[in-house]
């Protein structure tokens, strides 16, 4: 690693607090500094490099970023899934106030499902063709509830199914993956994930497969369920119109390191960062000039092999000759910007970063 | 623009035949009755959620897949069940691009070779030379004209995307058919394919089919736009008028479904219930009716036709379009408030006491499950 790299959050010590207007101390999931390194044949893969959120019970993190922006990586260091054997995970996770780096693979096996849990984005590799829906529902929850038997695990497995606005539970609890529709698949494996009343849910893209009236009712579904049972779920997505919807709080990932993170509010309606820009003046929408060109990022996502040097965005951002040569040898911190808790790491100053958004991205009518 | 069609589709249909052993026990109505022109130059998006047979409609466009019935005229010629040899000289002039810019591209071939494929099988020889014409092609698509000799493999996604439109745009084609050209890519690289498509379409005067599940893209791109649903096109009409003016209950739906950045928090919905009924045994009547809230008795009766309405350029397939009057039960009334906020216009006159039709029951209780999320 490199040595001159500067942390982007400084010291540990006075490491900035994670945007929220509450104190994060009580937070169920904290993540401090977290960095997940890959040796491969090909190089060291630095996938996290420097990441710090929180997240309370009740609200709704989303992770926003490209493929191969480290969001999912994150998510599966959290739930201890990646192999010691390959992989470096320093920093801080705790999750309840139990510390998941270093713990033993049995008691990381005692959190995961129990107290946190993941829904996948292709719901058909995640569920097992060869078992009935209900049996690995049930399944899941004995495996955290010994004593149960297997009517009581039927029953509550059926519940969920129920729960989750399955037509038929207890007909459906002994059909198989693929008799389910996309939709019905996805509602099963949310089921599966909240057999056990976890308090942290994990959901990597998990409307990206399904269309948008189908999307729409499991954005419903995880919010309804949310307010039932209080979780605090981490939404990972590349759609921002998802995390205006759904999510309190957004840290939007560019090669494996955050670029800006706040509340909602902060970051889609003030974003910060000439990436979140970029993101935003993008995606088409609904509303705005239909006629007008999109502004799109020019050039690709970075490999993680070989990340661009200083700000790892330099080499696609509109502005980075503003900065000199700064933005190619200096990563930037995380710092402060604006209002409470929203933070961003560009080189740009703050009057530089107003200036360019007023002339070139709010022109364009889409991040309003 | 000419009112002469490019493209004049009429009754298409595409079924598949579900086989059990020898026996043939099923028909999968995967597109069935489809009418729709394309003008030279004009841009039609085919939009709709997954199984409506959007993808099927272009394949048979482009003759990839035989029309079960119907009629396809291609610049007046019938298209419809031409041969190997009667196509030949019409693959010139429509083009097809792909969605997955992975599984489009032989791997073992070099760009050079895949984006002059066309002229070599059509034994073209452009003035030049085929190596002049293919570096021009990448150009225009924005790619290193010195990369004629790399392999797909050495390119990513989004410029494979851009290949794939080289080899597109490499007979001149006069409508090319875009089957979700976009979908595959990050949402940085959507925009660069979308802008180059754009460019194109007005540079070359090139009429388009896009296929695509995202309407905001699609808001982009064209400037007609039919909805389907379950192999019918359910609205059909100038972009304007769908985006702004929809009048068949699920393009409302499928607009209000779409999480949009420009609003926070939970947005005012219609939240439509269940999923798209099996193609393989379609409701009766109107096929939307087992998720809409407006059903009456009729809509399980009688099918709607696709009729014209404001002068003729937007059509709708619906009993009771928006802007009409409706008679609503209380749970349709409360369903039909949407963003628009032009609430259907509720007449005093009962609901249809029609004799006992079995599904009236079945449409109530759809209307029960939909509810308006206000926010």
């Amino acid at each position: 690693m490199d040595s001159s790299e500067p942390l982007p959050s400084g010291e540990p010590d006075d490491h900035p607090t994670v945007p929220t207007q509450r104190g994060n101390e009580d937070a169920y999931l904290r993540v401090r500094d977290l960095r997940v390194r890959f040796d491969t044949s090909d190089g060291v893969v630095r996938a996290v490099d420097g990441v710090s959120f929180a997240v309370e019970r009740g609200r709704t993190l989303g992770i926003v970023g490209e493929s191969g922006s480290g969001k999912s990586v994150t998510s599966l260091a959290i739930l201890g899934l990646h192999d010691p054997r390959r992989t470096t995970i320093t920093g801080e996770i705790s999750v309840g106030g139990r510390q998941v780096i270093g713990l033993a693979e049995d008691e990381v096996r005692r959190l995961r499902g129990r107290d946190m849990a993941m829904i996948f984005q292709d719901p058909l590799s995640a569920l097992h063709p060869y078992y009935t829906v209900g049996r690995q529902i049930a399944e899941a929850y004995r495996v955290h509830h010994p004593k149960v038997n297997r009517r009581a695990a039927r029953q509550r497995a059926i519940d969920m199914l129920n729960r989750v606005g399955i037509p038929q539970p207890a007909r459906r609890f002994d059909q198989y993956p693929h008799e389910f529709s996309g939709g019905m698949r996805q509602r099963a494996m949310i089921a599966m994930s909240l057999v056990n009343d976890p308090a942290l849910l994990i959901a990597d893209e998990p409307t990206t497969a399904l269309d948008v009236t189908v999307q729409a009712q499991i954005l419903d579904l995880l919010a309804d369920l949310q307010a039932e049972f209080h979780s605090a779920i981490i939404l990972i997505t590349h759609d921002l119109g998802v995390v205006g919807q759904v999510a309190d709080d957004v840290l939007v990932m560019y090669g494996g390191r955050a670029v800006e993170q706040g509340s909602v509010e902060q970051v889609l309606r003030a974003p910060q960062h000439p990436y979140t820009w970029g993101l935003l003046s993008s995606v088409p929408s609904l509303h705005g000039d239909a006629d007008a060109d999109l502004l799109p990022i020019p050039g690709n996502p970075p490999s993680l092999i070989n990340l661009p040097s200083g700000c790892a965005f330099h080499p696609r951002c509109r502005y980075a000759d503003r900065a000199g040569s700064r933005s190619r040898s200096e990563v930037p911190e995380l710092r402060p910007a604006g209002a409470d808790g929203h933070l961003v790491a560009c080189h740009l100053s703050a009057e530089e970063r107003a200036t360019f958004y007023a002339e070139d991205v709010a022109r364009v009518g889409v991040a309003r | 623009m000419t009112d002469e069609p490019l493209l004049r589709v009429r009754g298409l249909s595409k079924h598949f035949p579900v086989r059990l052993g020898l026996r043939t026990t099923g028909l999968v109505r995967a597109v069935d009755g489809l009418d729709f022109d394309v003008r030279p130059g004009e841009t039609l998006g085919l939009v709709g959620e997954s199984g409506c047979g959007k993808t099927t409609t272009g394949r048979m466009l482009v003759r990839l897949l035989e029309p079960t019935s119907g009629s396809i005229e291609f610049d007046g010629r019938d298209i419809t069940h031409a041969g190997r040899r009667e196509l030949r000289p019409l693959r010139q002039e429509l083009q097809i691009i792909f969605q997955d810019p992975y599984a489009s591209l032989n791997p073992r071939h070099t760009v050079g070779r895949i984006v002059a494929m066309p002229l070599q099988v059509n034994g073209i020889k452009p003035p030049g030379g085929i190596k002049a014409r293919v570096q021009e092609l990448l150009e225009l698509v924005g790619l290193n004209p010195e990369h004629y000799n790399r392999y797909p493999h050495e390119f990513s996604g989004g410029q494979r995307q851009r290949i794939g439109i080289a080899r597109a745009l490499a007979l001149r084609p006069k409508l090319i058919v875009a089957d979700e050209p976009v979908s595959a890519l990050d949402v940085s690289i959507q925009a660069q394919v979308v802008n180059l498509l754009r460019d194109l379409q007005r540079e070359l005067g090139l009429a388009f089919v896009f296929i695509a599940h995202d309407l905001a893209v699609v808001r982009h791109f064209c400037q007609r736009v039919a909805v389907m649903y379950l192999g019918r096109i359910v609205e059909i009409g100038d972009r304007a008028d769908i985006y702004e003016r929809p009048q068949h209950p699920y393009t409302r739906a499928l607009l209000s479904a779409i999480p949009d950045v420009t609003q926070l928090g939970p947005a005012g919905r219609i939240r439509l219930s269940g999923d798209v009924p099996t193609p393989l045994d379609p409701p009766s009547g109107c096929r939307f009716r087992t998720r809409c809230w407006k059903a009456q008795d009729i809509c399980a009766t009688e099918e709607p036709a696709l009729i014209p309405r404001d002068g003729g350029r937007q059509a709708t397939a619906c009993h009771f379009p928006e802007g009409e009057p409706v008679s609503t039960s209380p749970e349709g009334e409360a369903a039909s408030t949407s963003p628009g906020g032009d609430a259907a216009s509720t007449s005093p006159e009962p609901a249809a006491a029609g004799p006992g039709v079995a599904t009236a029951g079945t449409g109530r209780g759809v209307a029960a499950n939909i509810e308006e999320v206000s926010s």
